[in-house]
This record gives C-alpha cells, structure tokens and sequence, in this order.
C-alpha cells in the first residue's frame, strides 16, 4: 500500500471525492424533480378542491386532476379589482402563474407599507391567482389565496367564498410549520369545519372585512355570531395571524375591490 | 478486529448499547421528530439507512482516506447521502416530508452517523460496517418509536394517527397535554426510559462521580 499520507494523495482523494459525490447528488436532484413537482402540484390542487367543498375523501389523483378541471384560474389585478390578462404577467395561461414567486420578483410585486402589513407578509403581488367554480354562466364558489404569518411560519392557502362574494365556503392551509396540536390545529377538520356559513363582510356598514377569531367559542345568541370564528385553544399567536391574513386577504389590499365587483354582478 | 459477530453488530445497540440511552448521541433529533410514530418510524428508517451506507462506503476507502482529512470526507459522504435520501423522500413520500422538513436534512449533523463513522467504520471491514450502522439506525428507531408512543398517545389521543383516545377537541373526553407536543417533553421520556433501561440492565449504570459520605456526629468540645 502506497503512503496515504503525502499533500498529493490528499488532494487526489480530496477531488476524486468530490466529483463522485456531486454526481451523486446532483443525479439524484435531476432524476426525481419531476416526481416531485408533480407531488408539490397535487398538493395544491388537493388543497384548492378542499377549499372550496369539492374534495372527494380518499380521491385518486387521476380523480383530483379530473375534479380540478373543472374549475378556471383566473387572474386578478388587486389594485382595480378587475380581471387581467395573462400576458401581463408573461405568461400564456392563467394556470402557469406563480404568486408565490411573483411575491418575490420586483416587478410583479411591491413592498406593503408598515402599518398596513397585518398580514405580515412584508409583499405585496399586483397580480393574484383566483379559482372560479362555475356552473351554468353563474359564479358558484370564488376560491382566493390567502397568505399571512402565524407564530412560526408563514401560513399558505386557500379562501373560499359562494358566489355572493361574502359567504365562506372553507379555509385550508396547505403549508405551515405551526406547532403540532396547537398551532397546527389549524388542519383539523373540526376546526374548519366552523368556518363554512360564517360572513366576511357586513355589508350593512360597509365593506370593510369584519370576520374575526375570537378567543374561546364563539356564543350563537349574540349579534355578531356569524362574523366570529372559534379561537384555536393554546394558539393565541396563531389564531391572531389566521384573523390577520383573512381580513388582509378580504381587505382594502386584497380582494375588497374585486370581491366588490363581483357583488355588482360586473 | 474481525472478532465480532454479525449479531452481535446488529442487535447490541437496541438495547445494551443503545445510542441514545447509552451513548446519549443524536439527542436533538430525538426531541423534534417524535411527536408522531409514523414520523418517528420514517425519520429511524432514513437513519438507519444513511448509518448503513455511510458506514459501508467509508469502509470500502478507509485504507485510502489520508488521517488528516478523514473527518471531511467522511461528513462529504454522509451529507450526500442525506441529500440522496431527502430527495427520494419528496418523491415518494410527500406528506412525511413535509412534516420531518428539515429533520431529514439534518440527519447530518445527528452525532449518531458521524459517531459511528469514525468508532467502527474506519477500523473495520465494510460488510460488517453496514450492520453496525443499521444495528445502530435500528436502536435509534426503537428509541425513537418508544418516545413517539408516549408523546402521540397522550398528547393527541391517537397512535399512527388513529384515534385511541378520543379527545375534547374531537368532542370525546380526553384532554390532551399539550407539554407532551411539545419537544422539551421528549426529555423527560428519554430520562424516564434511561432510568427503566438502567434499572433493567444494570451494567450500564455509571460509576458515581462523587459519594455521600455517611453522616457522622462529633461531639463538640
């Protein structure tokens, strides 16, 4: 056995290691990024369906694609309220919009000013990504992206509202790190299941969100029962940063405007 | 240091020389990963695999590793295969890598694969090598799977996300401890099951540091 010890076995061993672990990984990055972005897809399809009511429990993915079809995204210019078209955002089809990256990127998006991030996610895109589901010409569900921070993490998902624009039909997250069983509570069933019913707005007195967390449960007797949603026992934090991002995304900076429009039947 | 027996490799370190609650390695992500026996099971499974062949490939070029990089190259070969192994899980496992996220990631830095690398790899030949890392990944995930037990039962009412006890959040009467999500609670159960392991096999009692002389009266002048 030759001396391992000398400065050019070192380095040939150093190198050689290197060039066989790189390609290693990299084969490995390159051979299952399909798979995976099919995954990472699928998930946020699954996500919208359950949104909006229309999730099948235990659907194939060949289901969720077909029950996914049925319903168009369409692109929104938050700062009218009107329908864009996708070329503004360089793409072709309002599917291959991505908000989240968009989120990021200068030109489709702008820092929110202090007082006015209660949502805490510090940008804002021009363009949002909604999800229509329609049956017979008519609006049936409006399923809007919601984004906004918790105690740990950003929370990422979905909003859906019935065709009159104030009705929830359902709340879910697709991506959090809150705490499991607190926090994370956020993803149970029984806890979502209070949202469907419950109102945005108060249209009586203007169009400002008014829909809120409150701590402990909500009392049914009292006036504004269906404005108030269940706080989340033992996540204070979280609960606030729910109550935040919904009336950010159902606000002056979100939605308000096209929802408003939707209610005028433009 | 051809005397050890197979069995010997792969199944002293479940219990008689368990990692965590012998050796006391790979403590943090023993605290994060066990709030779920599902999560516990992939996250032993994906250390038990990375000990195995991390163990394994060093091994196979230990008589070609110079001393004085040993160290890097045996993390350049762990990290990779971390990554190898983080990547097929988001293939193929989507929902579990979304809640190990990082824990998987951090595999590298679990004292457990490093620890083994450096105590028996570098000394012994790769056959055996890749026991000693899966025996040692298997004591993890006993220990692992051990702690999850405790901490999802009575901390969500459930084991492998079925409902054992039904809980008031689900409208049953079960209150759930919350401390028991939360990680700092895994040191209490790894204490607890430190003290039953050493109370069982008691070689594995440490000599005292110090002892309490017994009390003695003097008479004052």
């Amino acid at each position: 056995m030759s001396n391992k010890e000398t400065t050019s076995k070192t380095i040939i061993v150093a190198f050689l290691l290197c060039i066989v672990c790189s390609i290693v990984v990299s084969a490995s990055v390159v051979l299952l990024k399909p798979i995976q972005e099919k995954n990472k897809a699928l998930n946020l399809k699954t996500n919208i369906l359950a949104a909006a009511g229309l999730l099948v429990d235990g659907a194939s993915a060949d289901e969720i694609e077909t029950l996914f079809s049925s319903i168009k995204p369409y692109l929104v210019d938050l700062d009218t309220g009107e329908y864009a078209d996708p070329s503004v955002v360089g793409k072709e089809l309002a599917l291959d919009y991505d908000q989240r990256k968009a989120a990021k990127d200068p030109a489709l998006s702008g820092v929110i000013t202090g007082g006015e991030d209660i949502a805490s996610i510090k940008r804002r895109v021009k363009y949002a990504k909604v999800y229509l589901v329609e049956a017979k010409g008519k609006i049936e569900t409006i399923i809007l992206p919601v984004s906004g921070y918790g105690l740990w993490s950003t929370l990422h998902g979905f909003l859906a509202l019935e065709g009159d624009a104030n009705t929830v039909v359902g709340l879910g997250f697709y991506e959090h790190a809150e705490t499991p069983g607190l926090g994370g509570e956020v993803d149970n069933p029984r806890w979502k299941a209070l949202w469907p019913g419950k109102k945005v707005y108060n249209l009586e007195q203007g169009d400002e969100p008014v829909i809120k967390l409150i701590k402990g449960s909500v009392d049914k007797s009292k006036p504004g029962a269906m404005y108030s949603v269940d706080g989340l026992s033992g996540a204070t934090l979280t609960s606030r940063g729910v109550s935040n991002l919904v009336q950010y995304w159902t606000g002056e900076q979100g939605f308000k405007k096209y929802l408003n429009r939707l209610r005028e039947g433009v | 240091m051809s005397n050890v027996s197979v069995k010997e490799v792969l199944f002293s370190p479940i219990f008689s020389n368990n990692p965590i609650a012998l050796q006391i390695l790979g403590i943090c992500s023993a605290l994060a990963v066990t709030t779920s026996m599902q999560l516990s099971i992939v996250m032993g499974l994906a250390v038990a695999l990375v000990t195995g062949m991390s163990n394994m490939l060093i091994s196979l070029i230990r008589s070609q590793i110079p001393s004085s990089i040993r160290i890097i190259v045996q993390m350049t070969i762990i990290a990779s295969l971390v990554i190898v192994v983080d990547q097929i899980l988001r293939a193929y496992a989507y929902e579990m890598s979304k809640q190990l996220s990082v824990f998987v990631g951090l595999i590298i830095t679990n004292c457990i694969v490093m620890g083994r690398a450096e105590a028996f790899a570098m000394q012994n030949k790769p056959g055996i090598s890749f026991l000693d890392g899966v025996g040692n990944g298997l004591g993890y995930l006993v220990l692992l799977v051990a702690v999850a037990f405790f901490r999802e039962l009575f901390g969500a009412g459930k084991l492998f996300g079925i409902e054992i006890l039904a809980t008031v959040n689900d409208g049953g009467w079960y209150v759930p401890n919350g401390l028991l999500l939360l990680p700092p609670s895994a040191f209490f159960i790894i204490g607890l099951l430190i003290w039953a392991l050493r109370g069982w096999k008691k070689d594995q009692v440490e000599a005292p540091d110090y002892k309490v002389s017994s009390h003695t009266v003097k008479e004052a002048f």
